[in-house]
């Protein structure tokens, strides 16, 4: 497929599109966790994101899609100057993939060949200022676990290793969708995600059909399809740029921090990172929204993605913790 | 109405679909064991690749060729198999590992054009990971074809050039897409890709057979190939008895009716009827335990590790690096240095290195198992038989401490769980814990299940192996929050049995009652866990049972 499938034409699954449109807004906010059955437009969601981010300005052949020349890493080599405007990189790390390509690892064959000492960048590296979508997080494997961890706290990855001793940024959002069926998310993990969200297969036969329709138009009569849906897109975009610029500007009253910080009590969700990311989101979702302040509204349309994975897990709990967030939520925040 | 397929017939058909569009119905899974039948479908797939299931990235995607590098001394690169474009053939596709499934999920999405699955499995849960079972439109079961029935397939060349060139052209009736959504939804088939496929295939069954318009026997035909084997369909014998049961969205299936002529639109019942048709007896069972089991088999953590990422290192070997191998340098390096003065072949001296030199990395490492103990330690339990409950894990203890296995110790009494212990190797320091536990107080069964639960979780997520082994007369009067309530406190521990069950906990029941409770009896069927009465003064076979359970 030339084009992915449009954002804008994704039918139903607001809570997933909404998610990934804040984190494009504020990509501080620190990825999206998207858990539900298969063929729910997981992936196609995250493909149809890659074409609907904003564009980047980058040093050209930068490993690391560097925004300046002098952040060009030393390891690099050659001096790179050139500014080239390029799209935001939506990286895919697959299931199995190797320390050393997630990483990066010294260039056998550069210094077997050559007997040159010289790093191969891993995904980490193109993922920077970008995207890192895993699919099947939940069935990653530990140790490429550990590596993540560690990248998406610090915004740096560090290899150290084959006598090399090289660092490079790598800020990505991180993107991981699965089955919860197949296997569990580690809590370390769950947490550095800032937004969950649960997609169901829609359940009425309309919305099903219209998604066969959508599909099926896509892949059938693509020019008509792209061009009809091209607009919609091409707003959304605008709409984030404008959220974007807006952001920093925003009022936050003291009585939301306020409001952030009592429900995340009533929640016993673990440390603070849930009323950092829940304030960010509602930020985030007020300038998309074109406010001039945060309000409580704006807190409580993000709260159950925000914080519904950083609540104590119950094993008892057959109802989920999304619906304990909005039980709390509606006494909470009346 | 058409009669429905034959089950050959219906090979054929889908041998017809999978060579005039490939991209669009995205594959084939062949189930059934390499015979001559097989043999027969597999003559008329269309020209493809072969992969195996320990293909590595190299080989798929494309890379250094090193052996030519090497005896080159500049970079020589292949491309990989799935860059060809062509359809690729994944052989053994039960043994498929999650990552190559990923990534032949990834490029089915991308660029691939069809993936045809040749699954060998004999045994239910021996099948082809879901992520690609999902994503592969047609379905074939060769198991009980007899031969005689089959005849060799030859696909006419010419009609399949017909055939594409009329794909573009197909259309489909105003309803169907209405039709199939609304089955695959009665069927249970959340998967939104199920009735897109099926699309797909209607549309390239009408071009084989020259319509313009799928007909109703061509749209029933394509339900059949890619519905069938997906839905979770209501029992077959209630089936001959009865009229199918009516999907939910039948009377918007009647509105929908009112503006064109009838006979064009397929009702729903028919399209299930065919589905049915194409079931191999015992085949639903047989499709959902598979996917029952192959779910309770991908826990994220603690399960067995091959050995070339870490742990400990174990002598390097020769081999060629690839998908999670790593060079050993200095090994490499060493193998090649008694060979320099020969190999220079220039007055530009450099490095020679063969593929022969190069060493690989290895490493061992294995997932310690953990035996928790959650020991009945209640007034009842004490009176009876904690002595020898004691004797039992003492003499499990010493086992365990031969094969290091971590051990932790919990009691519950009174009105709560305590754990005594924490996951530790000391012989030592659990002995005296355990011959210093004191017994007496009520019987807070679920309690003691529960941080049993906890603890087991906890350990698994360090990436070890727990097996909880509880020892209990069963007669749990403590509730969870503490009360007591006999009633209570059964329904909570019966809850988080189930949540054990759940999470996959192996186990083992012991029942130190002076006679067998059938209420623990329950327990344990509930748990999946072996149950064991304590036999009197047998401390010999506890120890076996218990064995048997870990080893398992």
């Amino acid at each position: 497929m030339s084009q992915p499938f449009p954002f804008a034409a994704i039918v139903g699954q607001e809570a997933m599109k909404q998610a990934m449109v804040l984190t494009a807004i504020d990509p501080g906010i620190g990825g999206v966790l998207v858990f539900g059955d298969r063929g729910t437009g997981k992936s196609t969601a995250v493909r149809a994101l890659a074409a609907l981010l904003p564009e980047i300005r980058a040093v050209e052949g930068c490993p690391v899609n560097s925004a300046r020349p002098k952040d060009v890493p030393d390891w690099v080599g050659a001096k790179l100057t050139h500014m080239i405007t390029r799209p935001t990189p939506v990286i895919d790390l697959p299931l199995g993939a190797t320390e050393d390509r997630v990483v990066g690892a010294l260039d056998i064959e550069r210094a077997l060949t050559r007997g040159e000492k010289a790093f191969e960048p891993g995904l980490l590296a193109r993922a920077n200022r970008g995207y890192l979508y895993i699919d099947e997080v939940n069935l990653l494997e530990d140790h490429i676990v550990d590596l993540l961890l560690d990248v998406a706290q610090s915004g740096e990855n560090v290899v150290e290793r084959e006598g090399l001793s090289i660092r490079h940024a790598a800020r990505f959002v991180l993107v991981g969708s699965g089955n919860p069926e197949e296997g569990e998310l580690r809590p370390q993990l769950l947490d550095r995600f800032g937004l969950s969200v649960e997609v169901v297969s829609p359940r009425d036969v309309e919305t099903r059909v219209e998604v066969m329709r959508r599909r099926d138009a896509y892949e059938n009569d693509n020019a008509d399809f792209m061009k009809k849906w091209r607009a919609k897109d091409t707003a959304l975009r605008k709409a984030i740029l404008a959220a974007r610029a807006a952001l920093p500007g925003l009022k936050t009253p003291g009585a939301m921090l306020h409001d952030c910080a009592s429900l995340c009590i009533a929640l016993g969700s673990d440390g603070l990172r849930g009323e950092l990311t829940l304030l960010r989101a509602a930020r985030a979702q007020a300038a998309f929204e074109g406010a001039a302040t945060v309000t409580r509204a704006h807190l409580k349309t993000v709260a159950t993605s925000a914080l519904s994975h950083r609540l104590r897990r119950d094993p008892l709990d057959e109802a989920g913790s999304g619906s304990r967030v909005a039980r709390i939520l509606a006494e909470t925040l009346p | 109405m058409t009669e429905a397929l034959t089950p050959w017939q219906r090979a054929v058909a889908a041998l017809a679909v999978l060579a005039v569009d490939p991209a669009g119905v995205k594959g084939l899974w062949l189930r059934g064991r390499a015979s001559p039948v097989r043999e027969r479908v597999a003559a008329a797939l269309p020209q493809s690749r072969r992969v195996h299931p320990s293909i590595d990235d190299t080989s798929l995607f494309g890379g250094v060729d090193l052996a030519a590098t090497l005896a080159a001394g500049h970079l020589i690169r292949n491309a990989g198999l799935l860059a060809t474009g062509a359809p690729v053939v994944l052989t053994m596709a039960e043994r498929c590992p999650p990552g190559l499934s990923a990534r032949l999920s990834r490029w089915l999405d991308d660029t691939g054009p069809c993936l045809i699955a040749l699954d060998e499995g004999s045994e239910p849960e021996e099948t082809l990971p879901s992520a690609l079972a999902d994503r592969l439109g047609l379905f074939l079961d060769l198991g009980d074809l007899p031969w005689f029935d089959t005849e060799a397939v030859a696909l006419d060349p010419a009609q399949v050039a017909r055939a594409r060139e009329l794909l573009s052209a197909v259309q489909l009736p105003e309803g169907a897409m209405n039709s199939l959504t609304s089955v695959a939804f009665a069927m249970g088939i959340t998967s939104l890709r199920a009735p897109l496929l099926a699309l797909a295939v209607a549309r390239a069954l009408a071009a084989w057979r020259g319509e313009t318009t799928a007909s109703d026997s061509t749209l029933r035909n394509a339900a059949e190939l890619t519905l069938a084997h997906r839905g979770d369909l209501p029992q077959s014998a209630d089936v001959a008895q009865e009229p199918p049961p009516p999907p939910p969205s039948e009377p918007r299936e009647g509105e929908d009716n009112q503006p064109q002529n009838g006979e064009d639109l397929l009702p729903d019942e028919i399209l299930l009827d065919a589905i049915r048709a194409a079931l191999p007896a015992g085949l639903l069972e047989q499709l959902t335990a598979g996917r029952a089991s192959r779910s309770a088999k991908g826990s994220g953590s603690g399960a067995v590790r091959k050995g070339n990422h870490r742990g400990r290192p174990m002598p390097s070997l020769p081999g060629t690096p690839g998908s999670g191998k790593r060079i050993d340098l200095v090994a490499t390096l060493r193998a090649a240095a008694p060979w320099q003065l020969l190999r220079q072949r220039s007055d530009k001296p450099r490095l020679e290195i063969r593929k022969s030199d190069l060493r690989l990395k290895r490493y061992q490492e294995s997932s310690d198992r953990v035996l928790i103990f959650a020991v009945d330690a209640s007034g009842s339990s004490a009176f009876a038989r904690l002595a020898e409950a004691k004797g039992a894990v003492e003499l499990l203890l010493a086992q365990a401490y031969a094969r290091r296995d971590h051990v932790a110790l919990i009691a519950f009494r009174g009105l709560s769980a305590e754990l005594i212990l924490p996951p530790t190797r000391s012989l030592v320091q659990t002995k005296r814990r355990l011959t210093s536990l004191p017994g007496g107080g009520g019987t807070p069964l679920a309690a003691g299940l529960k941080m049993a639960f906890d603890l087991a979780l906890q350990t698994r997520s360090r990436g070890m192996t727990p097996t909880v082994a509880l020892l209990t007369d069963g007669r749990g009067n403590i509730a969870l929050d503490g009360s007591a309530n006999r009633d209570t406190a059964e329904v909570d521990s019966l809850r988080i049995a189930r949540a054990l069950r759940g999470a996959r906990l192996p186990g083992l029941v012991i029942d130190t009652a002076n006679r067998p409770q059938p209420a623990l009896r329950r327990l344990a069927e509930i748990l999946d866990a072996p149950y064991l009465p304590l036999p009197r003064a047998d401390a010999q076979r506890l120890t076996a049972v218990l064995q048997a359970a870990m080893e398992s």
